[in-house]
């Protein structure tokens, strides 16, 4: 069978499968559509966690990002890892014990200030409009590679898809839909990752293989920077950025993860804080399969590019090359007219253009994998964007109905009206994102990573604080949480999108990229929260109370009760 | 505060000190700040550097969670707030 069938096959049995998990399971109150009844196991919910995390950057970009960066690709494997160690240990057992919803309502009522809770509703829909742009833009990519339509058509189902099982189904739907979603992700980056470590060095585990010999007797790693050096790039295990900067993407990515609304709100769907500990546990294990896979997949994948294309006559390329030339992501410009392809670091020598995005696509292709391992690829990546984007519009959904009408504009809903505003605002997400996903700003990638930036830079600390502070008062963690979002804003549109006049690498603030700045704006955070607060009295006594209560585990299980 | 509960709270403290400083150590110390120091000791084909960078930190951080689920439901029981 070719890949089309393949794919037709596969993609439409895994959909079919999320649709009946959310018709199954539809939600019948509000606090079901929010926090799936609070009746999830640890592990399920663990797994789902995984999948609402891991997004289409996850399983399509990222081991094609460090493929081309090395070392420097680190930051992305310990920096969205790491997070959980922060989220697990921080965050998630005294947010679960607190009970309530949603990120802002937890920032509202701790810092007994409705503009507190604003200022954090407009956190979280900002972080997650951006986010999920990127998913939606992530599905039209793979439908238009493998099913043949425009990149429009494929957002257009995806919107569909998103829309029937996120609206209809609410958090309970989405659980258990996810659950099956990791399932299908996880088994299509590891089949692939499985067959090329056998293929290469002959050890069926990936993270072993990355460490071990090739063929010719020569370890993988110390083969591929030869290979580097060679061609002029920097050595695959060194990388080129600065120390500096690697530390503070690596911390903004790290905090901007256990600062991310939709993981969180994950937390609260367990029935007790020591599942909610658990929680985070499972789904860093989750996580970690397919994270210590990448890098591996990466080094295989860089490996096999180098060694199948560089000095190798253009018409002698495999069908792969032709394949993906069709999709204008891969090129080939001869500029000496030798007619042989000159892979080389020097820009003005270099023939070959390959775009980092499809190396996870393409890596089974490169490999001559059997078609239906290439068409599990398409259902493993849809599911990874999918997923990730019904977690995100349902936090939309939550923030604008629970956050905005039911605690601020009209306190008096009923709990069928709160659920259609809930809904309503949900589609209007879906088609929002959806906009984005067709017409995306041509910096998709850098809006993800001022996502982060800004969910380092204001609600990491607001909430540390809020635990680990009695003595934080609401003046304080506001004009902390501004500062924070003013800083790195400002600090982004200065050197990303150069809006004060052109800038160079050079005049980053200590070397410090846009990417890494959240990790300054989290310390300017903190730093102006403290003195502030100084200033103001300390909160008044139920709130210290409360900060009391939700540092003890007991009694959880009846404060999720409204 | 009732005395125990602060006694609770700060042993609390004191495990995730130990264990948030794991978590510095492997990923900041090992996989940033030492990682040239570190690259020239091999094990196989890693350099261990790089090894701690896109391996090694990973797995650390996840013994990490267990290891402080399985500290905190001692704790909880020790100081009587467990739940149920």
């Amino acid at each position: 069978m070719d890949i089309q069938i393949w794919t037709y096959l596969l993609v439409g049995i895994s959909f079919a499968l999320y649709i009946g998990i959310a018709i199954w399971s539809r939600a019948g109150s509000t606090k079901e559509f929010y926090v799936a009844g609070g009746g999830v196991s640890p592990l399920a919910n663990g797994m789902a966690t995984a999948a609402d995390w891991m997004s289409a950057a996850s399983f399509i970009s990222m081991a094609g990002l460090i493929s081309f960066m090395g070392y420097d690709g680190s930051v992305f494997l310990m920096g969205w890892t790491g997070g959980y160690v922060l989220l697990a240990l921080l965050l998630a057992p005294y947010l679960r014990k607190f009970g309530k919803f949603t990120v802002p309502d937890f920032i509202g009522d701790r810092y007994y200030s409705n503009t507190a809770r604003t200022v954090a509703v407009i956190c979280a829909l900002f972080v997650s409009f951006t986010y999920v742009a990127g998913q939606m833009r992530g599905v039209g990519v793979v439908f238009s590679r493998f099913l043949e339509v425009d990149v429009e058509m494929g957002v257009v189902i995806g919107m569909v898809i998103v829309f029937f099982y996120a609206v209809l189904g609410g958090m309970k739907g989405i659980t258990y839909t996810q659950v099956a979603q990791y399932c299908v992700l996880i088994f299509a980056f590891m089949v692939p990752a499985i067959f090329i470590s056998l293929q290469m060095t002959g050890n069926p585990i990936p993270m072993l293989g990355f460490g071990s010999t090739l063929e010719d007797g020569t370890y993988l790693l110390d083969k591929l920077d030869g290979l580097h050096e060679e061609l002029g790039f920097a050595a695959y295990t060194s990388g080129s950025k600065s120390m500096m900067d690697v530390f503070a993407i690596t911390a903004a990515l790290m905090v901007g993860t256990a600062g991310l609304p939709h993981v969180i709100v994950r937390f609260f769907t367990v029935p007790k804080v020591k599942d909610a500990r658990l929680t985070g546990g499972y789904a860093l294990i989750f996580i970690a399969i397919l994270y210590t896979s990448a890098p591996a997949v990466s080094a295989f994948a860089r490996t096999n590019l180098i060694q199948t294309v560089s000095n190798v006559e253009y018409s002698a390329l495999p069908t792969w090359f032709s394949n993906w030339e069709k999709t204008g992501l891969v090129g080939f410009e001869d500029k000496n007219g030798d007619g042989k392809v000159q892979y080389l670091a020097d820009p003005e020598k270099n023939e070959l253009h390959v775009d980092r995005d499809i190396i996870t696509l393409a890596n089974p292709e490169i490999a001559e994998l059997p078609n239906w391992v290439i068409a599990l690829v398409a259902a493993g990546s849809l599911a990874a964007a999918l997923s990730t984007a019904a977690g995100l519009l349902l936090v939309i959904s939550t923030s604008v109905a629970h956050d905005l009408f039911k605690k601020q504009i009209k306190p008096d809903i009923s709990e069928k009206g709160e659920l259609i505003a809930a809904r309503v605002a949900a589609a209007v997400a879906v088609v929002v994102a959806g906009y984005f996903g067709i017409n995306p700003p041509d910096y998709v990638a850098a809006v993800v990573a001022l996502a982060f930036g800004l969910a380092a830079a204001s609600f990491f600390p607001a909430i540390i604080m809020g635990i680990f502070s009695k003595r934080m008062n609401k003046e304080g963690a506001i004009a902390g949480m501004i500062s924070g979002l003013v800083t790195t804003i400002l600090y982004i549109l200065a050197f990303k999108f150069n809006t004060f006049g052109e800038t160079t690498k050079e005049d980053w603030i200590f070397g410090i990229s846009p990417e890494g700045f959240g990790t300054v704006g989290m310390l300017i955070n903190f730093v102006v929260s403290i003195v502030v607060s100084q200033m103001f009295p300390a909160p008044p006594q139920d709130v210290q109370d409360l900060v009391e209560d939700i540092r003890i585990p007991r009694g959880a299980g009846t404060a999720v009760e409204h | 505060m009732k005395d125990s509960m602060k006694e609770y709270w700060n042993e609390n403290k004191r495990y995730l000190f130990i264990l948030m400083g794991i978590w510095f150590l492997v990923s900041y110390v090992c996989g940033i700040l030492l990682v040239d120091q570190l690259n020239t000791i091999r094990i196989a084909g890693f350099k261990l550097g790089f090894w701690f960078a896109q391996q090694g930190s990973i797995y650390v951080f996840v013994a990490l969670i267990f290891i402080y689920v399985k500290w905190m439901n001692k704790l909880d029981k020790k100081y009587d707030v467990h739940e149920d």
